[in-house]
């Protein structure tokens, strides 16, 4: 499909440093299936006992479901405060829309080693520390910019004819959103779901300044379990989350098209 | 009914800007009590005394500064930092540069194809990332298998150090230079090549003086891009350092966490978001000269 001839010399570089770019990826499958107690590379025999292994971990269970929950209230959160936020700024414009629209995306600029060290030591008087609602608090800082920025977008694209005509015909405001601009932003409000829930759900230099020893999230359960002993159950666990980011990408692909939404 | 009425008297009654503060409302208050106030706090925080005990002093003074910036440690950090994250952004930019040009000249599904191999690790967890390097750095990885495999008795180690860290971050944050070079490639024309070539110019000539200085300002923004993020990445340095690299993203975590020296933390922060208003400057300048 080339439509340029690409220098064969162009072609080796691109393909080893992709397998550079891989590489981690790639080793990861094959350990999550061996038989080995610890980790080697490649393994000496195979099995499926760290899949299993999991299961019977409470640690990970628990740091399972904490991520889930954590990673479904806070889209639920970004959406509910995002969606507003996005309609004033585009629809309603008020003076100062655009400095706005900047301090709230500001917190993605400070580098999260700094921004978690902010919210430690903000949060840590208050004892939010090791709390569901600390952590809910400093995953929406980091989720809603991507929120309000992907809404905004797919609000400022949308023919405005349509609401015009909506509200001439007699419907109300609310109405017309809820009719008639809701359903037409399906696919920036289906990005902005899956694109909050894997920054929570992946979320870990935040959530490792924000959680105690009785609350720990998946990310950083794996973070304190790589640190002690890196065995094939990290390289299991790592499997299935890499499935279940495919499995969300692949819904936002179907959708919304992946490249419209993350690369632009 | 009570609830109805209230639906359609409300936006009237607010008018335009009354209803555009209520939906901005919401989000202000978290950006407040998330951001603004948790930042000034940070600052203060670095003026504050700090007592062995891990207490705070009530009174603010210097001297977490003028120690932190007279300690021969802090000093090597901030070099160490700043030296390690260049040589990354480097790295990073050689290995990204071929697979964004060979991304840039194809098209169609295969196009389609290499981009989602490129988006694909941004998506998943630096944690999982950094432990598949494990798996190939680590003394029964990958690495040392195939040289053990060769004949060497003894290979090199190539975690638990410096390069074990250079190694991971280079290949994390390539996803990043990828995209910042492809978003800057747009003015890269392979008539302009096809030119060069015709009147005689070598290949290698052409991409010297031609492809190259075309794509300096997607060169500028990825490296700035991948300076600003290997400077205050954790995650990797931490695991693949294995306590043994010592940089500043890793020391305000110990401070904060271990040491509970939290005015030194902050005070170290603070020089994070100075090395990051400088790289930004040079970045402005830079790009001014290439323009």
């Amino acid at each position: 499909m080339d439509e340029r001839p690409v220098s064969p010399a162009l072609k080796i570089a691109a393909g080893l440093m992709f397998l550079f770019l891989l590489a981690p990826l790639l080793v990861v499958l094959p350990i999550s299936f061996s038989g080995d107690d610890f980790m080697a590379f490649p393994p000496s025999s195979w099995s499926v006992k760290w899949y299993g292994a999991i299961f019977a971990n409470s640690v990970m269970m628990n740091a399972f479901w904490i991520s889930l929950a954590l990673a479904f209230v806070v889209t639920v959160l970004s959406l509910g405060i995002g969606l507003p936020a996005a309609y004033a700024l585009v629809r309603l414009k008020p003076p100062g829309a655009e400095a706005l629209s900047n301090l709230f995306s500001a917190p993605l600029l400070l580098p999260t080693i700094v921004l978690g060290l902010a919210l430690l030591l903000v949060f840590a008087p208050m004892g939010l520390i090791g709390s569901f609602q600390g952590l809910v608090a400093a995953h929406l800082i980091v989720t809603l910019p991507y929120a309000v920025r992907v809404l905004s977008t797919a609000l400022a694209n949308l023919p405005l004819t349509v609401e015009e005509a909506a509200g001439m015909l007699g419907a109300r405001p609310l109405t017309v959103f809820f009719r008639v601009t809701l359903p037409m932003m399906r696919s920036g409000l289906v990005s902005t779901t899956a694109l909050c829930f894997l920054v929570s759900f992946d979320e870990v230099v935040l959530s490792l300044f924000m959680t105690g020893p009785r609350l720990q999230t998946l990310p950083v359960a794996m973070y304190n379990h790589v640190d002690q002993q890196a065995d094939p159950m990290a390289a299991a666990i790592s499997v299935l989350l890499v499935v279940l980011t495919l499995a969300v990408v692949l819904v936002v692909d179907r959708t919304a098209g992946l490249t419209r939404t993350f690369v632009k | 009914m009570t609830s109805l009425t209230l639906c359609h008297a409300e936006p009237r009654r607010l008018g335009p800007l009354g209803t555009a503060s209520a939906l901005l409302l919401p989000i202000a208050v978290v950006n407040a009590i998330g951001f603004l106030w948790p930042v000034v706090n940070l600052l203060k925080m670095s003026f504050r005394e700090a007592q062995a005990s891990g207490a705070l002093g009530a009174g603010y003074n210097l001297d977490t500064w003028t120690n932190a910036l007279t300690d021969s440690f802090t000093l090597e950090l901030i070099t160490n930092s700043v030296g390690v994250s260049l040589l990354i952004t480097v790295l990073t930019l050689i290995a990204s540069y071929p697979i964004a040009l060979y991304l840039h000249r194809s098209t169609g599904t295969w196009r389609t194809v290499l981009m989602v191999l490129v988006v694909a690790p941004l998506l998943t967890s630096a944690v999982v990332r950094t432990y598949g390097w494990i798996a190939i750095l680590s003394d029964r990885g990958l690495v040392a298998n195939a040289l053990m495999a060769l004949g060497m008795a003894e290979p090199p180690r190539l975690m638990f150090n410096l390069t074990g860290v250079v190694i991971g971050l280079t290949e994390i944050l390539m996803p990043y230079m990828i995209l910042a070079l492809l978003s800057g490639f747009g003015r890269l024309d392979p008539r302009l090549e096809e030119a060069a070539l015709t009147l005689g110019a070598s290949p290698l000539k052409t991409f010297w003086r031609v492809v190259l200085p075309l794509t300096a300002p997607g060169m500028a923004l990825g490296g700035l891009l991948c300076f600003v993020l290997a400077i205050s990445s954790f995650v990797t340095p931490k695991l693949l350092g294995g306590g043994r690299v010592f940089l500043l993203a890793t020391e305000i975590y110990d401070q904060a966490i271990v040491t509970l020296n939290w005015p030194l933390a902050a005070a170290l922060s603070m020089i994070v978001l100075v090395v990051f208003g400088i790289s930004l400057t040079l970045y402005a300048r830079a790009l001014r000269r290439i323009a």
